[in-house]
């Protein structure tokens, strides 16, 4: 579903990322692990074109190569930015997106998902008035609106309090479940655990790990991964 | 596609309805131009006349700069830019939305300043409007089309609002003398049949760069 | 990584302009007659004329640095775009330096706003913005992009501005000297100086150009270090 090849991306003299080699089979949940400044958010920018690559190559789609236009409507992108406008109210903002998107979502579906993300009555209300986590649960409304195959995560828990933790986490599970494609760079290893069939550690720009979530436990894993971490 | 620079161009002027932060900020900026030159220009009160296309023409270029400053500024408010980068359209089409959205801006704020500018410098106008509103028309299309460009290129810099000025103004130079030449044709010579000219030269710069910037703008949108 | 600083070429270069600067000073200052009316004013000519072709040059240089780079991606391209920006402008400013020298005793003013001393003075503007925008973008690939797209807007600008302020300020005399009118006892030395001026633009921009592609060197050089630590 994604491949990437040999993927480098400099910042002037420092290297966020160097000779990373990636293959994401289709419904495959890969968590990324790594600390901060590891090349994550630079993987998932690049996966979602948002950034591009200082050489090397991605290839998003299967059997066939999607244009990068096609690539972006397969892909629902969620970070820690909640990507939404301020002065706009939910339902403004889900018009908007929802239209861009080429979803065919009549008010009425549009303030249903706003309340399955625990926000009904406020659908009218502007963003702006929202509390971080209540914007970040908008954002898992507005990332995923179109229902994309490919779920590229950064860190999305962040700001969520556990009401909002528990939906996208039964989001995730049930993406998973229906086949759906996910990567997920996050910090909280057990969470990652919990959530992912694939383990990757990314450390200095390369993946330095990459386990089947079914070959390791969590304390074998996390032994291993602290040795990646030390090791460099 | 229509519907999607449709929807872009809507949003942008949604927000602005409702924050008003642009358009207060130009026209309060163009009517403060106007008044400090009404002092610069103390000297010549008699001709004055002649003098007040060129100050509407700085006053429109100053005032728009400031919007088309705002236009990427805003989208950087909660990575918004980044969600209008993951959609899946052409990004041609997210500049064609947000020029138009500026054009809009400009063209209200322009007819704010010409109303002042009347009182300022006590001028009559009445048949001249309709030929006016096409010049205003066609000079701020041709400022927009790079403005939205180079406002582009300027988010992407560490000097953000303060660089925009320093690239723009050489850039719509060709745009700025024929819009000048046009309105003066319009309030002072009154030579109609001369007007064709300026309104060429705009129109070529507007449909050359209105090209150039839909092509390149994939380019200079990054995040 | 493997051009050498200084190549044979560059070095056979340098003796090359070295003789034709040499033949240029003795044909604008020896060479070539005394003009009637100026005086030996008129030879400030045989280095005003040609700056301004070789700055010309210089930008459409950078355009095709600017497209190359857009299409291929290699820095190699910006380098040659920044190179030719940066060498135009200083030539430019020659230009712009030397005319009003040239023309305070002759026109009586420092400065009209006659259509080629506008144009010049635009394409000039045009072009320190360029170098502004790359001064202000930090990241060496971003920068290659921004800066290639100002400089095709910049280039497309040109005849544009050009066109412009011919038509509307036609009522100006243009410059007195035109090529086309210069005396044909002057024109060794014209050409004398544009081919030397020429040899010096290939010359500087070669050795910018290597400058720039040395710092991307470092640039990796350091990155290496940085993953090897």
């Amino acid at each position: 579903m994604i491949e990437v090849h040999a993927l480098a991306k400099y910042f002037g003299r420092f290297s966020a990322l160097r000779d990373l080699h990636l293959t994401v089979r289709e419904g495959e949940f890969i968590a990324l692990f790594g600390r901060n400044g590891a090349g994550k958010t630079t993987l998932l920018r690049i996966l979602a074109g948002l950034s591009r690559p200082s050489s090397g190559e991605v290839r998003i789609g299967t059997p066939h190569n999607l244009t990068p236009r096609a690539a972006r409507g397969a892909m629902g992108y969620l970070s820690h930015n909640t990507a939404l406008y301020a002065d706009l109210t939910a339902l403004e903002n889900l018009r908007f997106f929802a239209r861009l998107m080429d979803v065919h979502a009549r008010d009425a579906d549009l303030i249903e998902r706003i309340a399955r993300v625990g926000l009904s009555g406020r659908e009218s209300e502007p963003v702006r008035n929202y509390s971080r986590g209540m914007q970040q649960r908008l954002a898992i409304a507005r990332a995923f609106l179109h229902d994309p195959s490919i779920l590229l995560l950064d860190e999305p828990f962040t700001g969520l309090d556990q009401h909002g933790t528990h939906f996208l986490k039964g989001y995730l599970t049930d993406s998973h479940a229906r086949g759906k494609t996910c990567v997920m760079a996050i910090h909280d290893a057990p969470l990652g655990y919990e959530l992912a069939d694939r383990l990757v550690v990314i450390e200095k720009g390369v993946a330095a790990l990459d386990v089947r979530k079914s070959d390791v436990t969590l304390e074998q894993f996390m032994d291993r991964y602290k040795a990646v971490a030390e090791e460099r | 596609m229509l519907a999607m620079i449709w929807a872009i161009f809507r949003k942008d002027l949604l927000i602005e309805l409702r924050t008003k932060d642009s358009l207060n900020a130009m026209l309060f900026f163009g009517i403060v131009v106007l008044v400090i030159f009404n002092f610069a220009l103390e000297s010549i009160r008699e001709s004055i006349r002649a003098a007040v296309p060129g100050v509407l023409w700085v006053a429109f270029a100053f005032s728009g700069t400031l919007g088309l400053n705002r236009m990427f500024a805003a989208e950087k408010e909660n990575s918004c830019l980044q969600g209008l980068l993951m959609l899946p359209v052409d990004r041609g089409v997210i500049y064609l939305g947000k020029m138009l959205a500026a054009t809009v801006f400009m063209l209200v704020t322009e007819a704010v300043i010409f109303i002042f500018s009347l009182v300022f410098f006590n001028l009559t106008v009445w048949n001249e409007i309709p030929y006016l509103v096409l010049v205003f028309f066609i000079g701020t299309l041709g400022f927009t089309t790079v403005g939205a460009l180079l406002s582009a290129i300027s988010v992407n810099t560490k000097m953000r609002e303060v660089l925009l000025p320093l690239i723009l103004f050489p850039v719509i130079l060709p745009v700025l003398v024929n819009a000048v030449e046009a309105t003066n044709i319009i309030l002072n010579t009154v030579d109609y049949r001369t007007l064709k000219l300026p309104l060429t030269i705009m129109s070529v710069f507007t449909i050359i760069f209105g090209t150039i910037s839909y092509l390149l703008f994939e380019y200079v949108l990054e995040d | 990584m493997d051009q050498k600083p200084q190549s044979r070429f560059d070095t056979a270069l340098g003796v090359i302009l070295f003789l034709v600067m040499i033949g240029a000073l003795y044909m604008a200052f020896l060479g070539a007659p005394r003009e009637k009316t100026m005086g030996d004013l008129q030879r400030i000519f045989y280095f005003h004329a040609p700056s301004g072709i070789v700055g010309l040059l210089a930008f459409a240089l950078n355009f095709v640095g600017s497209v190359m780079y857009l299409i291929k991606k290699d820095r190699q391209w910006d380098n040659l775009a920044l190179a030719s920006a940066e060498i135009g402008v200083m030539f430019l400013t020659i230009l712009l330096v030397t005319g009003p020298i040239w023309a305070k005793p002759v026109w009586l003013v420092w400065w009209t706003w006659s259509p080629r001393l506008t144009s010049s003075l635009i394409l000039w503007m045009l072009y320190i913005a360029y170098l502004l925008v790359r001064n202000y973008v930090p990241d060496p690939d971003r920068r290659a992009m921004m800066s290639a797209v100002f400089g095709i807007v910049a280039f497309v600008d040109a005849p544009i501005v050009w066109f412009s302020i011919r038509w509307w300020r036609d009522i100006h005399p243009s410059p007195m000297l035109e090529t086309g009118g210069l005396s044909p006892a002057m024109r060794p030395a014209f050409y004398t100086c544009w081919a030397a001026f020429m040899v010096l633009f290939l010359y500087l921009v070669r050795r910018r150009f290597y400058l720039e592609s040395a710092r991307n060197d470092v640039e990796l050089l350091a990155r290496q270090v940085d993953i090897a630590r």
